[in-house]
């Protein structure tokens, strides 16, 4: 099982790679608030350790806080890049 | 079956993830990709409430109900997530991507924590190390963005800071981490020292970001923040291992992946490497080797400057940092227009290290309708700019010094700058007659052809923009 990980991980950080270094510098700022907001993907790794915790321990009430941090990732991020690029994206079309 | 089916469900959330990257590398398909990762989080997301685990939290008794808490959560992060991106202003993104940071970083911290008080003894090697890994990059990502952010937002000095045996104390930090690591992978290990390895290590992690930030001047922040992007996806990426999990694994590689190509594009386009960046304390260091007797720069007001540009036949714009403290865009994008209806070629030459986050200017012009095909990079532009009647520097400084080609003692020798020099006119629009932000002396400002306008950026802009209007 863990080999299968470390395999994923791996291709996944080739994958990323290649992927990200065709995004030209005019869009940085929206690919690292997009990026910001697939990082808020550990809501799903927060939403399993509040639910495997018992209530009222410590550990749930961490988990609870770790998602709201997450869900404010998620949700802001991706209204954040959406308004970047509503502003990118006026432009070509009256052109 | 159902397992199955929550697997193929996060099978599906990373293609989503993965063909949303790869839209976003168009302007015109971005929109497009931005909403097809959304999406794949949503999937995520419904897919982990169908977990197992997460299944077996159910309860009749509702405070003992686990998926209760979570959506308690859940809403709280939406509300607060959504009103603050509504909110902040678009001069504001640094410091809201820096935040993002170091609550990615926070979160995924927190859940290894919450992991480790579940099962302190950490019998499994491999998950052990999982959780003591992610405690230390999360906690890392989480103080250094939050300092970064104080830095960006003015809270705190953008200087440099400097202390005595700044080398040798993250040095020691990153061992002490390590072994504390170490001492809880061991199996069978006594379960006090185990729990007090992990207790040193997060707040040795808490210190270590902090210490690793705090020599990095204001100057450098697009790198910290892409740095401190990369780290906030490697600990999602290293969460995935603790909870065996690998939609985590998947997008936190992709983010980290992303952090680290914008941290290299942004010191390639300094021309340092992380390490100097890290441990270096630009700025701090600058060299007072003033050579010889400097010409005075020539400075011209904005009515005469208004005489040159109705001439012009070509203009470009060097936006920098300063252009976003005036909040200058918008009249920028008055003047481009108005130079444009005179019959001149406008573009805007942006550095990638302009402002102080990847993309920063792009998205500043952008706000103010500055059309996309006109936003041109450093490499794209440099050749045309001898061809250039006038360029319009706007609160840049250090990414159009020649002294970063032509002299070796400077400390930013070596940079690739954008050749405003090369122009037949420069202007630059400067506040006043200080040195820059990093201090170090520009000799563009006192050559032949440059012409300094002082005073606030925008109010000049506007002025200039003003004269074309009283025909």
């Amino acid at each position: 099982m863990i080999l299968l990980l470390i395999f994923i991980f791996v291709l996944a950080s080739f994958l990323g790679t290649e992927l990200i270094s065709k995004v030209p510098s005019q869009l940085h700022t929206p690919l690292m608030a997009a990026t910001n907001a697939i990082s808020g993907i550990s809501l799903v790794a927060a939403i399993t350790m509040c639910a495997r915790s018992a209530t009222g321990t410590l550990a749930m009430v961490l988990s609870f806080v770790a998602i709201v941090l997450a869900a404010i990732n998620v949700v802001g991020g991706y209204c954040v890049t959406g308004r970047m690029l509503e502003m990118f994206r006026d432009k070509g079309g009256t052109k | 079956m159902l397992d199955t089916i929550v697997n193929c469900a996060y099978i599906a959330a990373c293609v989503l993830f993965i063909l949303g990257i790869k839209k976003l590398t168009k302007a015109q398909t971005a929109r497009q990709g931005n909403f097809l990762s959304a999406l794949g989080m949503l999937i995520a997301v419904v897919a982990v409430l169908f977990e197992n685990d997460v299944m077996a939290s159910w309860s009749a008794d509702w405070v003992m109900n686990g998926y209760l808490w979570c959506a308690v959560a859940i809403a709280i992060g939406c509300a607060i997530g959504y009103i603050w991106s509504k909110k902040v202003k678009m001069t504001g993104m640094p410091e809201l991507v820096a935040l993002y940071n170091g609550f990615g970083g926070l979160a995924s911290a927190l859940v290894a924590f919450s992991e480790f008080l579940e099962n302190p003894t950490g019998e499994d090697v491999i998950s052990a190390v999982a959780v003591g890994s992610t405690i230390f990059v999360g906690a890392m990502a989480f103080t250094g963005s939050m300092l970064a952010w104080g830095k960006l937002s003015e809270k705190i000095t953008g200087r440099a800071i400097l202390f005595k045996g700044q080398k040798p104390i993250n040095l020691v930090l990153a061992l002490v981490s390590v072994a504390a690591i170490v001492i809880f992978a061991i199996p069978d290990f006594d379960p006090q020292l185990k729990f007090i390895a992990i207790l040193v290590l997060s707040v040795v992690s808490l210190v270590f970001g902090f210490t690793l930030v705090l020599p990095i001047g204001g100057g450098d922040m697009p790198v910290v923040i892409s740095l401190m992007n990369s780290l906030s996806g490697l600990a999602v990426a290293a969460a995935g291992f603790v909870i065996t999990n690998t939609v985590l694994i998947v997008s936190g590689c992709l983010v980290g992946a992303s952090g680290i190509i914008l941290t290299v594009i942004m010191c390639k386009a300094m021309n340092r490497s992380i390490t100097n960046l890290l441990f270096s304390g630009f700025g701090a260091t600058q060299s007072s080797a003033s050579k010889g007797v400097q010409a005075e720069p020539k400075s011209i007001s904005a009515e005469d400057a208004y005489l040159i540009l109705e001439a012009a036949q070509s203009v470009v714009f060097i936006p920098g940092y300063g252009m976003a403290v005036a909040q200058a865009q918008h009249v920028v994008k008055e003047l481009a227009a108005k130079l444009e209806d005179n019959g001149a070629e406008v573009n805007f030459a942006v550095h990638p290290v302009a402002g102080r986050m990847p993309g920063h200017m792009n998205v500043l012009l952008a706000e103010a309708d500055v059309p996309y095909e006109q936003l041109k990079t450093m490499d794209d532009m440099n050749p045309a700019m001898a061809m250039q009647d006038v360029a319009i520097v706007i609160g840049a400084n250090d990414v159009v010094n020649p002294a970063a080609e032509t002299d070796p003692s400077s400390p930013i020798y070596g940079m690739p700058i954008i050749k405003a020099y090369e122009a037949k006119t420069v202007f630059v629009l400067k506040r006043g007659k200080g040195k820059g932000f990093s201090g170090i002396e520009n000799e563009l400002f006192s050559k032949e052809n440059t012409l300094m306008i002082y005073g606030d950026a925008k109010a000049t802009i506007s002025s200039l923009a003003g004269e074309f209007g009283k025909e």
